[in-house]
């Protein structure tokens, strides 16, 4: 891999051939205002935040798209790159429902923390009013339409990543908007609801409904559900799971997860409904009894039930160490080969 | 799976079957989908309109249980216009005379009449499938629940050998399991003929290593493979089964014919259920003990590709619940075998001992993030991400003479809709943990029935009208949805809903190889109810 050599606000960075100024920039040390770019996707351009100036080039190229060339002399920011900024800040605030303590993505919003950034507080603007789409169709997400800064992050996402393009940019102008096809609600589009739009939207126009308090740690865990072994996140809060995040280490899913592993690993968990006591049959009914007294009457029973009086039934669903003693114990305790899962099924 | 979920991106041209792999694999869709996006094709061998077929470069849309005669006809076709791979034929393969002169009885033509599908289509899918390399073929339970289910995984074994895509980067064959361990439960001898690592149980030398192992005597150890669920039940219907150990499992929903499972269930003897919910089979138990779910404990689970993953405990088990490995161990002490397991691990480390494919894999290196596909044969190996390359694990891949051979029940006067069931993307299995999750169960909260607007028209449904859906073994009662994703005479219910159980329907006719239940197929009559 060739590399070249390029100067950043003066510094001397070498860097591989073919990458962006933004990533030349990021190597350096130096850190330049984004929106629409997100590492996981193409590079877009877009948003033009991330303008820079370079020596030699007019205008001022948005530095997510532009490659790097040998010897580049290249200015992140000077008074008039931050002027610029600044506008297209403001112009993005105008038309904004501009009520960040009524939003879900308050204090978690890539829009906000540019404001803050760039000491944007007003946009000093005549006010655009939107009337944009919300939609809260999904039981999973709501999209808030009013609050999008087309970035079209989502969009991508959707193309790129899920390979789907169950969202576009719809409408014209300043009614332009994100949606499924025809502005049908996101629930009767093809959308398979994976959540991954959410995940990579910068603002609260895409947010899922839940909003699980922080967690004190994260652990790794196995999808229960199919059989592709995505590599899961558990939040936990106080010994509770309170979210589930996809393990971007994972060779196999690379942080993404279906709406079964983002939604449905975790719940039934904490359900009411779990099991915590044996039980055993007395006159019909099954009783809750301890540890001993269920085990005792087990190994009794099974005691007089050895050889092919006895069978059993391991499971696809629960771990390999578990599905080993399993057939362990049936055929060296219990001396029957009786032992079966569903895998069939 | 032969090859790695990667490899579904480097293949020229995938051919899936019997898989909604968007619904019921979604990160895997994933992949195939990008791959479609650079130009990849697409064959889809599918009855219903399932969300891939608008990407299928051709869809073959056949009647249910009717695989063998097209993928016959594919065959054929590749074999007249000579496209297939002849030095890898005579290289690597055994069998393929007397496969030839079998496929050569089935022109596109003959496919046509018993599948419904275009001869045309047969023979362009066969073009491109033979041309286009790499091919990979991804399967599911489409095609493995039919009484043929055997031969159709059969079938697809021999159109991947005959263009030499098997043991090649992009190619294989790939089942794509549906729940999150059963390739791993496989590995764990969890089946009647088998120790883990498929070592045969009627095998002396299998027998002694493992006696030897395990520290019992040798005599102990029974030689003659057991029964499989199916039997099992069947068993415990006739008396010769009498004490059953079910763990993780709700046969009551997930077996065909649940009438008669809650019959051999109700008379057994003993019945002893360990879950970790009480499910409709937990209820008929006469000892239910609490487990600990995935995530409340340490365990390795093997994916679909055979990649062993380590799960780490996220939570502590509620109340007294426990894991499953200590709750069997502490019954072993109870019968006067010393299991002293002090952890996942610790077992881990004995399995590894015993079982050829996993014995290069630990704890230590899942736990340094290493990604070990088995076989992992020593302590450095790096895995096995692709089988059969350069050889076969047999030494030659056989080819296998196949004859199509009809469904065990087909539509007729009485029943005259063919039965299909399946899942949908929101719920897994029986649905006693999606179904808990109040975001997923508001998408989909309905058991609900697939009809043909043609055939909704002839009997007189209409739209989410309650409807009564009658086989040989039993009825329900949910909702219509008039759909094309259903053809003209088929009609398709999802299984995860106990409400409206499918498999009250099902036929328990089994493939008399692999023993799996002919869920895909049945005949059934609809009328309007309420
Ligand atoms: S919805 Fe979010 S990700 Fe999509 S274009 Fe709008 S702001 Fe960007
Ligand atoms: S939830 Fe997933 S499928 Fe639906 S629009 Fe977003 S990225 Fe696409
Ligand atoms: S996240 Fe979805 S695709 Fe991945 S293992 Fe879980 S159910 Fe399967
Ligand atoms: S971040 Fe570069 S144009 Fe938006």
């Amino acid at each position: 891999m060739s590399t070249i050599k390029l100067f950043i606000d003066g510094k001397e960075v070498e860097v591989e051939r073919g990458t962006t100024i933004l990533k030349a920039a990021g190597q350096a040390g130096v850190r330049i205002p984004t929106l629409c770019h997100h590492p996981d996707l193409e590079p877009y351009g877009g948003c033009r935040l991330c303008i820079v100036k370079v020596e030699g080039m007019r205008g001022m190229p948005p530095s997510c798209i532009t490659e790097v060339a040998e010897g580049m002399k290249v200015t992140t920011e000077d008074d008039e790159i931050l002027a610029a900024r600044r506008t297209v800040l403001r112009l993005l605030l105008a038309d904004h429902t501009y009520d960040c303590l009524r939003c879900r993505a308050n204090l978690d919003c890539e829009l906000q923390k540019l404001t803050e950034e760039l000491g944007v507080r007003e946009h000093g603007l005549i006010p655009v009013l939107r009337e944009s789409t919300i939609d809260e169709s999904n039981p999973l997400f709501v999209r808030d339409m009013n609050r999008c800064v087309r970035c079209a992050r989502c969009i991508r996402t959707c193309q790129e990543i899920i390979g789907l393009g169950a969202i576009d940019f719809l409408g014209r102008g300043h009614a332009v908007e994100v949606g499924p096809f025809a502005n049908q609600p996101i629930a009767e589009s093809i959308c398979e609801s994976c959540g991954e739009c959410v995940v990579h939207c910068p603002t609260g126009a895409l947010s899922f409904r839940e909003q699980p308090p922080r967690p004190d740690r994260k652990e790794t865990v196995i999808c229960p559900y199919c059989g592709t072994g995505c590599s899961i996140e558990l939040h936990v809060r106080r010994d509770r799971v309170v979210a589930a995040s996809g393990d971007r280490h994972s060779e196999v899913n690379r942080g993404l997860l279906c709406l079964k592993g983002r939604f449905g690993s975790f719940p039934y968990l904490h359900d009411p409904e779990r099991l915590t006591r044996p039980l055993v049959r007395k006159r019909g009914e099954l009783v809750e009894c301890d540890w001993d007294e269920a085990l005792d009457l087990v190994a009794q029973k099974f005691r007089q039930h050895r050889g092919e009086a006895f069978a059993a039934f391991s499971s696809a669903k629960v771990a390999n160490e578990d599905n080993y003693l399993m057939q362990k114990f049936s055929r060296e305790v219990q001396g029957s080969n009786s032992v079966d899962h569903c895998a069939r099924l | 799976m032969t090859n790695p979920i990667a490899d579904f991106g480097k293949a020229r041209t995938l051919l899936v079957t019997g898989s909604n792999t968007s619904e019921n694999h979604p990160i895997i869709a994933h992949h195939m989908r990008r791959a479609i996006r650079r130009g990849t094709k697409l064959l889809l061998l599918e009855p219903r309109d399932i969300p891939l077929a608008g990407l299928a470069t051709v869809w073959l849309r056949h009647r249910p249980g009717t695989d063998v005669a097209v993928l016959n006809a594919m065959m054929n076709v590749i074999v007249s216009e000579d496209l297939h791979d002849h030095q890898y034929i005579q290289e690597r393969t055994e069998g393929f005379e007397e496969f030839r002169r079998v496929i050569e009885q089935y022109s596109p033509q003959r496919a046509q009449e018993i599948s419904g599908v275009s001869a045309d289509d047969i023979v362009l899918a066969a073009r491109i499938y033979a041309s286009e390399r790499p091919s990979s073929i991804a399967y599911a339970m489409g095609i493995t629940q039919h009484v043929t289910g055997t031969d159709n995984v059969k079938s697809l074994a021999n159109l991947a050998m005959l263009c030499g895509n098997v043991g090649v980067e992009g190619g294989g064959v790939n089942p794509l399991r549906g729940q999150n361990n059963v390739q791993g439960a496989c590995d764990m001898g969890a089946l009647p003929n088998v120790f883990s690592g498929y070592q045969q149980v009627a095998d002396l030398a299998a027998r002694q290593k493992m006696s030897q192992a395990w520290g019992v005597p040798f005599e102990s150890l029974p030689d003659k493979p057991g029964l499989t669920i199916t039997e099992i039940l069947d068993g415990a219907e006739s008396g010769q089964v009498k004490a059953l150990y079910i763990m993780g499992e709700n046969p009551m929903l997930s077996d065909p014919d649940s009438g008669h499972v809650e019959k051999a269930l109700g008379h057994l003897d003993f019945l002893v259920v360990q879950d970790i919910f009480l499910t409709e089979t937990a209820r008929l138990a006469d000892v239910v003990l609490p487990a600990a779910a995935y995530a409340e404990r340490e365990g390795t689970y093997t994916n679909t590709e055979r990649r062993v993953q380590l799960s780490r405990q996220a939570v502590p088990p509620p109340g007294q619940a426990r894991p499953d490995w200590q709750i069997i161990s502490e019954l072993a002490r109870r019968l006067d075998h010393g299991w002293n397991y002090s952890s996942a691990e610790e077992i881990f480390t004995e399995l590894a001992v015993v079982t050829p494919q996993y014995r290069g894999i630990t704890y230590e290196r899942l736990r340094q993030g290493e990604q070990l596909c088995w076989p992992c044969p020593t302590p450095g190996h790096p895995g096995t991400p692709i089988l059969h390359v350069g050889r076969f694990a047999r030494g030659l891949g056989k080819f296998h003479a196949i004859e199509y051979l009809p469904p065990a029940e087909l539509p007729d006067k009485k029943y005259p809709l063919l039965l299909t069931t399946g899942r949908v993307l929101q719920h897994f299995h029986t649905g006693t943990m999606t179904r808990k999750a109040a975001g997923l169960e508001a998408l989909a909260p309905r058991p609900f029935i697939e009809v043909n607007p043609a055939d909704a028209r002839r009997l007189g449904i209409s739209g989410s009208a309650p409807v009564r859906v009658i086989s040989r073994r039993g009825q329900i009662e949910l909702e219509a949805r008039i759909d094309e994703r259903v053809d003209c005479g088929v009609v398709f219910i999802p299984f995860h809903y106990f409400e409206a159980a499918a498999n009250r329907l099902t036929n328990t006719a089994l493939d008399p190889v692999a023993k799996i239940p002919e869920f895909k197929v049945c005949a059934v009559r609809l009328e309007r109810a309420g």
